[in-house]
C-alpha cells in the first residue's frame, strides 16, 4: 500500500520537474540576465572612476588648482584655477537668478495650482527640463550676448538658471505637497495672511525637500558644458568682470581633450577629477543628509517621479 | 472644503495676498515665456537660412561655409542624431528594464545601493563621459571590438563595413547608451512599481516564477509606461551634446551620412557646439545653425511630451489606486 503511494508520489514529481525544469531554468536564466544589466551599467562607472582617481590624482597639487593654466609644454599640467573660480562664480550668480524663480514657481504651482493654467504651467515646467542644454545655450547667445555684443558671464549664468529653475521648481512643489493641510489651516486660523503661512510656516516646513532640489540643481549645472560654449566662452585668466568671458570648470576640460599634449590630457584627469568628486559628494552628501531622515523614501520617490 | 476655500482667496483678501498671489504666478509663467521667447527667436533669427534654402533645409546634405559658395543642408545631422539614439536605445532600453527588474526582485540590501550606483551614473557630466570615452574606452573598444568585428564581417555586412577608428556612431551610441540607462531605468523602476500589488500576487499565485510573474502582470500593465520612459531616454539621448561631440568624429555635410557603424558623423547638437562660436556672424552660417538648433528643439520637444504623456498616464494610475 505504502509502496503505491510512493510510487505515485515519484510519478507526480518527475511530472511537475518535467514540467517546471523548462521554466524554472527560464527563470533562472532572467534572474542571472538582469544581474548582468547591471553589472554592465555600473562597470563604466566605476571604470571612469577609477580612471580618473589613476589618470588625475598625478595631476593635482596646490599650483594646479590655484594657478593661471599658463602656456603649454613646459612639463607641468597647465592649471586650473581660472576654471574652479569660473565655476563657483557662474553656480552662484545662476542660483541667484535661477532659485528664487524657481521657489516661487513651486510655490504657485503647490499653492496656487489645481486650475487649467497652473496644470499648463506644469506640463511646461516638465518639458522644459527636458530641453537640450546646449540650446538653451544658443537662446542666451541670442537674447544677451547678441544684444551686449559681447561674451559675458551673465549670459552662462542665464543659460544655467534655466537649467537650475524648473528643477528647483518642482521639487519646491513636491516638498510643499508633502506639508500637511492642517499646518495651514492652523496659520489660517491664527489670522495670519496667507502670504506669512506660505513664506513662515509650509516653506520651513518643506526645507528638506526644497533644499534638496536645489542641491541637486546645482551638481547638474555644475557639470554643463554645452550652453557654455557660446555664452562665458572661456579664458586662460581669472575672473575680471561680469561683461568679458570667463572660464568654467566642464569648459576647461573640454578644451584640455582638445590639445595634442600629455600634459594637456593629464590636466584634464585632474580636473575632471575634482569635477567629479564635487559633484558625487553632493549626490551622496543630499541622500544621507536630507533624504535619510523621516519621510526620506517619500521625497526621494517624489523627485525621482518628475525626473530630477 | 477648507482646503478648497483656502487656495481660492480671490477678490477678497488683503493687499499683500494679491501681491504675493501675482508674484508667484508670474515665477510660474515665466516659464511660458522662455520657451514662447525661445521658439519665436530661433524662427526668427535662423530667418534667412529659410529664406535662401526653403524647406529644402531640411533634406539638404550640403554643407559649405565658404564665402560665395554657402550652401547649407541639415539632414545629414538629422539622420545622424537619429541613428545614434536609436542605436544608444537598442543598447540602453534592455539594460535599463533589466535594471528596473534586479532592483525590484533583489533583496533590499543588494537592490538598493546597486541601484543607487545606477542612478550616479546620471551625476557624471556629460564632458566627463567624452573625456573617457576619448582617450580610455576608445582605445579598448577598437582593439577589442570594432576590429574584430570588422576583420570577421567586414566584407559581408555592410554595418561593419567602415575601417575601425575608434570614432564613430557606435563607440558614440554605446556612450550615449550608458548615459541614458539611469534616466531610463529609474523611470522604469516607479512605472513597475505602480502594477497593484494585487496583480503580482495573482500571478504568484497561479505559480509563475519570478520572470513569468513580470511577463503576465507586470509589462502587459507597465507597456505604455515603459514605452514612455524609453521616450524620455531618447529625448536625452538627442539633446546630448559633449559627450557626443567628443566621440563621434564630426563630419560634415555628405560624409556625415553613416554608411556603416564604424564611419563617423555628426548630429545637430554637436555641430552647434563645434561650429557656433567659429561661425562668422555676418554669413549664413550662423543662421543654418540656428535652423539645426530649431528643428533640434522642435523634435525634443515633441518626443518628451509624447513620452510625459504616457508615463504620466501611467503614473496616475497608481495615484488613483492608492487613494482609493
Amino acid at each position: 500500500m505504502s509502496n503505491i503511494i510512493q510510487d505515485k508520489r515519484a510519478e507526480y514529481r518527475a511530472m511537475f520537474r518535467s514540467n517546471v525544469k523548462h521554466r524554472l531554468l527560464v527563470d533562472k536564466i532572467m534572474m542571472v540576465a538582469i544581474f548582468v544589466c547591471v553589472v554592465t551599467a555600473i562597470t563604466p562607472l566605476l571604470w571612469i572612476l577609477g580612471t580618473l582617481f589613476y589618470g588625475g590624482a598625478e595631476a593635482l597639487s596646490w599650483e594646479f588648482l590655484t594657478k593661471e593654466p599658463g602656456a603649454v609644454g613646459g612639463g607641468i599640467p597647465p592649471a586650473i584655477g581660472p576654471a574652479i573660480q569660473g565655476t563657483l562664480i557662474i553656480i552662484g550668480l545662476s542660483s541667484i537668478i535661477g532659485i528664487p524663480i524657481g521657489v516661487l514657481s513651486g510655490i504657485y504651482l503647490a499653492e496656487f495650482g489645481g486650475s487649467w493654467f497652473s496644470k499648463q504651467i506644469r506640463f511646461f515646467t516638465d518639458v522644459f527640463m527636458e530641453f537640450p542644454s546646449i540650446v538653451l545655450g544658443v537662446f542666451a547667445f541670442l537674447t544677451i550676448v547678441l544684444i551686449l555684443g559681447h561674451f559675458s558671464v551673465w549670459a552662462g549664468a542665464f543659460a544655467l538658471s534655466l537649467i537650475m529653475f524648473p528643477i528647483v521648481a518642482r521639487a519646491t512643489e513636491e516638498a510643499l505637497k508633502m506639508v500637511p493641510w492642517n499646518i495651514r489651516e492652523a496659520g489660517t486660523a491664527l489670522g495670519l495672511r496667507k502670504w506669512i503661512v506660505t513664506l513662515r510656516i509650509v516653506l520651513p516646513a518643506a526645507k528638506n525637500g526644497i533644499i534638496t532640489g536645489i542641491l541637486l540643481s546645482v551638481s547638474r549645472v555644475g557639470g554643463e558644458t554645452a550652453p557654455l560654449i557660446m555664452t562665458i566662452l572661456g579664458s586662460s585668466q581669472f575672473f575680471s568682470g561680469f561683461d568679458s568671458p570667463m572660464d568654467a570648470l566642464p569648459l576647461r576640460i573640454w578644451r584640455f581633450s582638445l590639445q595634442p599634449y600629455d600634459e594637456a590630457r593629464l590636466a584634464g584627469w585632474g580636473a575632471a577629477l575634482v569635477l567629479v568628486i564635487t559633484i558625487l559628494a553632493i549626490h551622496i552628501g543630499v541622500r544621507y543628509w536630507f533624504m535619510r531622515r523621516k519621510k526620506s523614501t517619500d521625497m526621494s520617490s517624489r523627485l525621482r517621479k518628475v525626473g530630477i | 472644503m477648507l482646503k478648497r476655500e483656502f487656495g481660492k482667496s480671490r477678490g477678497r483678501g488683503p493687499l499683500s495676498d494679491k501681491i504675493f498671489k501675482i508674484a508667484a504666478t508670474i515665477a510660474g509663467a515665466y516659464v511660458l515665456v522662455v520657451v514662447l521667447l525661445m521658439a519665436v527667436q530661433l524662427g526668427w533669427e535662423s530667418g534667412p537660412i529659410w529664406h535662401e534654402e526653403g524647406l529644402g533645409f531640411i533634406w539638404g546634405t550640403d554643407w559649405n561655409a565658404v564665402e560665395g559658395r554657402e550652401s547649407y543642408g541639415a539632414f545629414p545631422y538629422i539622420i545622424g542624431t537619429l541613428v545614434t539614439a536609436a542605436i544608444a536605445m537598442v543598447i540602453g532600453v534592455p539594460l535599463s528594464i533589466g535594471i528596473a527588474m534586479f532592483v525590484l526582485t533583489a533583496p533590499k540590501r543588494v537592490g538598493e545601493p546597486l541601484g543607487y550606483l545606477v542612478e550616479l551614473i546620471a551625476a557624471v557630466p556629460s564632458v566627463v563621459f567624452g573625456l573617457w570615452g576619448l582617450f580610455v574606452f576608445r582605445i579598448y573598444f577598437k582593439d577589442l571590438i570594432e576590429q574584430p568585428l570588422h576583420d570577421a564581417f567586414g566584407d559581408s555586412i555592410f554595418l561593419f563595413s567602415g575601417t575601425p577608428f575608434g570614432l564613430d556612431v557606435l563607440s558614440a551610441s554605446i556612450i550615449l547608451a550608458i548615459m541614458i540607462i539611469p534616466t531610463i531605468s529609474a523611470v522604469s523602476r516607479d512605472v513597475m512599481l505602480a502594477v497593484p500589488q494585487q496583480q503580482k500576487e495573482a500571478a504568484y499565485m497561479l505559480g509563475s516564477t519570478t520572470w513569468e510573474m513580470f511577463r503576465l502582470a507586470v509589462f502587459p500593465y507597465s507597456k505604455a509606461g515603459l514605452i514612455g520612459a524609453s521616450i524620455l531616454g531618447l529625448g536625452r539621448a538627442v539633446g546630448e551634446t559633449m559627450a557626443v561631440t567628443m566621440m563621434i568624429g564630426n563630419t560634415t555635410g555628405l560624409a556625415a551620412i553613416p554608411e556603416s557603424l564604424f564611419d563617423p558623423s555628426q548630429t545637430m547638437p554637436s555641430i552647434i557646439a563645434n561650429e557656433f562660436i567659429e561661425a562668422s556672424p555676418v554669413s549664413l552660417h550662423v543662421p543654418a545653425l540656428l535652423g539645426v538648433a530649431l528643428v533640434l528643439l522642435l523634435v525634443s520637444m515633441a518626443i518628451n511630451v509624447v513620452a510625459h504623456f504616457l508615463v504620466i498616464r501611467m503614473l496616475k494610475i497608481k495615484e488613483g489606486a492608492i487613494n482609493n
